[in-house]
């Protein structure tokens, strides 16, 4: 079932490009919910059938798939994008900054030691690519919702590699890591809209009142 | 047990009878009747609770104790700063904020009691999140700027941090022991745990907790989060949930001090913490607006906490004791600024001059405040940054400490430069004077902070001095 898993964080690796390029944040949400659901059904490919683990594929799938994207779904509609906000590098300068992190976790992750149950397994480059384009998209993006697209892929990407110890790792920790995701995103949104009501558009670029004076 | 176990419920409870609470006027009082019960169970704790060697995921240690003394005496008189400050502020709804405050006093009970680091770290992203609505208690675009600001930067951070205790879980896997994230566990493994493994959790865990803690260059949340947030929620800041960030960052050094080769993690953190030093000493210079003052202020003291950890040694003491010594000195200065800010509606310099003249008390401890910031003896701060300066002696770093001592004089310089026309210039003659009258309440809680400060930089009691050596014992290289 490996041989499965690795196609599934192949395509991972390539939803990450995707939200780095694209200029639509509709299209960047959908593509999150998407990476989710792939990254959802990893576990339950790696390792053998148990009922925990069903609860964990669903719950994850419910909050990384389904919730969180309609959240922030729901945030677009309310606010008009009129404005297109280039990236601080353009949107092929994103790609080229995601291939080439890719790469680097790639020759990271050879170095890296691992048990053997998980030498050969795509998990720890295809993590750390993830929560590298999630910094870069958190780097280059100015508007508040792309910001927490960005934020969602490093959450993605911690994820992967906590899969390592779903078997080992006590029940809480994985709980807490899904409750921070939840409350997390829940005040951003709050905040988002907040945001849009004082401000014509959630650019935070025009975020510029608190500054150190020249 | 029971008062670890209480000191985390009761201020729940508190939580949810102010949420109860229909009255406007009548709800702030909640906060100090939770507050000095908490203390008082603070106080019971710290004396009863026996040093147990248990591997248990809950209890209090020396640390703890000395975390868990400094935040409950902040909060007892930041609880009673409040009446008064929220009678000022009537017309903004307190629902949120005094519930708020309790939950993160619970939250902030929890981090030090914490000894698996999955729960910690819960309790530390607890904490985040609680602070986040009082950022935005003014409501006003410059208020969602900084919450906004504060809340990506801080979720990515914490977010970090857990990653990093990830690699430290998965380096017990690869290491072929018995999976745990209990620290006392951890501690013993630590020897046999892969080297890369550990080194990159404790990366991680500095850059995410250093997050929380506002440790330059991820401290760029900081000034705007404490400028904007009410001159009590900024003391809650700095003097509880940044102390909370450096627990998390010595968690993690515990375990890697026993890790045989320690001189990575005191190469990274002596760095990081000059650095810290550094950029706040820059932006003290110059500073107009006197409540980022205070900010950068706390990332010159928290790059002294990292900075001390580092150099190890007597410098380990100095931390110690300088995390009681910054709590009350920040309590002191955010709430009287909250003072000056009311009394001048405005925080910058330009406008707010001559508190003297407006309002005496208030200019007295401010600048009687800004001396016990700043390190002056006969305060404690000056006993606390003199020790971590001698530990870089000690060790025989002579250019850390020379670069140490001109920063420090650089911060206080230019500390002075914003301080002084706050307390002693002319109040503008043309602006209109606001309704602000100094009341018992709104100065008590400092007045008594400040003289806390100044009885232990004169004369350790020996139970605290008990305590604080116990607890730079647990923060030693094992022989």
């Amino acid at each position: 079932m490996n041989f499965v898993a690795d196609q599934f964080l192949a395509i991972v690796l390539l939803i990450n490009i995707v939200i780095l390029g694209t200029r639509r944040i509709d299209i960047a949400i959908r593509a999150i919910s998407i990476q989710g659901i792939f990254i959802g059904l990893v576990p339950i490919l790696m390792h053998n059938f148990s009922y925990h683990l069903l609860a964990m594929t669903l719950l994850v799938l419910a909050v990384k798939a389904i919730f969180i994207p309609w959240l922030l779904l729901r945030a677009t509609r309310k606010v008009h994008f009129t404005e297109d906000v280039r990236p601080l590098f353009g949107y092929s300068g994103n790609i080229i900054a995601c291939a080439l992190t890719t790469v680097l976790a790639f020759a990271i992750a050879t170095h890296l030691p691992l048990t053997t149950a998980h030498q050969g397994l795509l998990i720890v480059p295809v993590s750390l690519a993830t929560i590298l384009a999630g910094a870069i998209n958190l780097g280059t993006r100015r508007k508040a919702i792309d910001q927490v697209v960005g934020y969602l892929l490093l959450e993605n990407g911690i994820f992967l590699f906590g899969l390592l110890l779903t078997e080992t790792m006590p029940l809480m920790v994985e709980a807490g890591a899904l409750l921070d995701l939840i409350a997390g995103i829940f005040v951003m949104g709050i905040i988002i809209n907040h945001i849009n009501r004082e401000f014509s558009s959630i650019d935070t670029s025009h975020m510029t009142a608190l500054r150190e004076p020249e | 047990m029971l008062p670890v176990t209480l000191l985390i419920l009761l201020p729940l409870l508190g939580a949810i009878t102010a949420l109860l609470i229909p009255s406007n006027q009548k709800r702030p009082w909640v906060l100090p009747v939770v507050a000095c019960l908490h203390l008082a169970l603070s106080f019971i704790a710290v004396c009863y609770s026996t040093e147990s060697s248990t591997n248990d995921w809950i209890h209090l240690d020396a640390i703890g104790k000395v975390f868990l003394l400094e935040f409950s005496l902040l909060f007892c008189a930041c609880s009673f700063y409040a009446i008064d400050y929220l009678q000022y502020r009537h017309e903004r709804d307190n629902r949120v904020l005094c519930s708020g405050m309790l939950v993160c006093l619970s939250a902030m009970s929890l981090t030090v009691v914490a000894h698996h680091l999955g729960l910690l770290w819960l309790a530390i992203e607890t904490t985040t999140l609680t602070m986040a609505p009082m950022v935005y208690f003014n409501h006003n675009a410059r208020s969602i700027e900084a919450t906004w600001k504060y809340m990506l930067i801080c979720s990515v951070g914490i977010a970090l941090a857990l990653l990093g205790i990830l690699f430290l879980a998965y380096s017990t896997v690869v290491a072929g022991l018995e999976p745990s994230l209990i620290l006392e566990e951890l501690q013993g493994y630590a020897s046999r745990l892969p080297k890369v493994w550990l080194n990159a959790a404790f990366i991680f865990m500095l850059v995410g907790y250093g997050t929380k803690m506002g440790l330059a260059p991820m401290h760029t949340w900081k000034p705007d989060a404490y400028g904007e947030a009410p001159g009590i929620v900024g003391a809650m800041m700095a003097g509880g949930l940044a102390n909370c960030g450096f627990l998390g960052l010595i968690r993690i050094y515990q375990i890697c001090m026993h890790s045989g080769d320690v001189r990575f993690f005191h190469y990274v953190l002596t760095g990081m913490g000059l650095f810290s030093i550094a950029v706040a000493a820059l932006f003290l210079v110059r500073q107009t607006d006197f409540k980022r003052m205070l900010a950068y202020s706390s990332v010159e003291h928290m790059g002294l906490f990292t900075l001390a950890l580092g150099l190890g040694g007597k410098a380990l003491f100095g931390a110690m004791l300088h995390i009681i010594a910054n709590g009350l000195g920040k309590g002191v200065m955010f709430l009287i600024s909250g003072n000056i800010h009311r009394a001048f509606a405005s925080k910058n310099m330009e406008l707010a001059q001559g508190t003297m003249k407006r309002a005496p008390w208030s200019g007295a401890l401010f600048l009687l405040g800004f001396f016990g910031l700043t390190g002056s003896p006969p305060f404690a701060t000056f006993a606390s940054e003199f020790s971590i300066f001698s530990g870089a002696l000690e060790q025989g770093h002579l250019l850390i400490a020379i670069t140490l001592a001109i920063l420090l004089s650089v911060a206080f310089l230019g500390m002075s430069f914003t301080v002084l026309p706050v307390v002693f210039g002319d109040p503008p003659a043309k602006r209109q004077r606001t309704k602000y009258k100094d009341t018992i309440l709104l100065i008590a809680p400092s007045m008594t902070l400040l003289i806390l400060l100044a009885i232990i930089g004169i004369w350790l009691p020996s139970p605290l001095l008990d305590i604080l050596n116990s607890a730079t014992a647990l923060l030693e290289v094992p022989k």
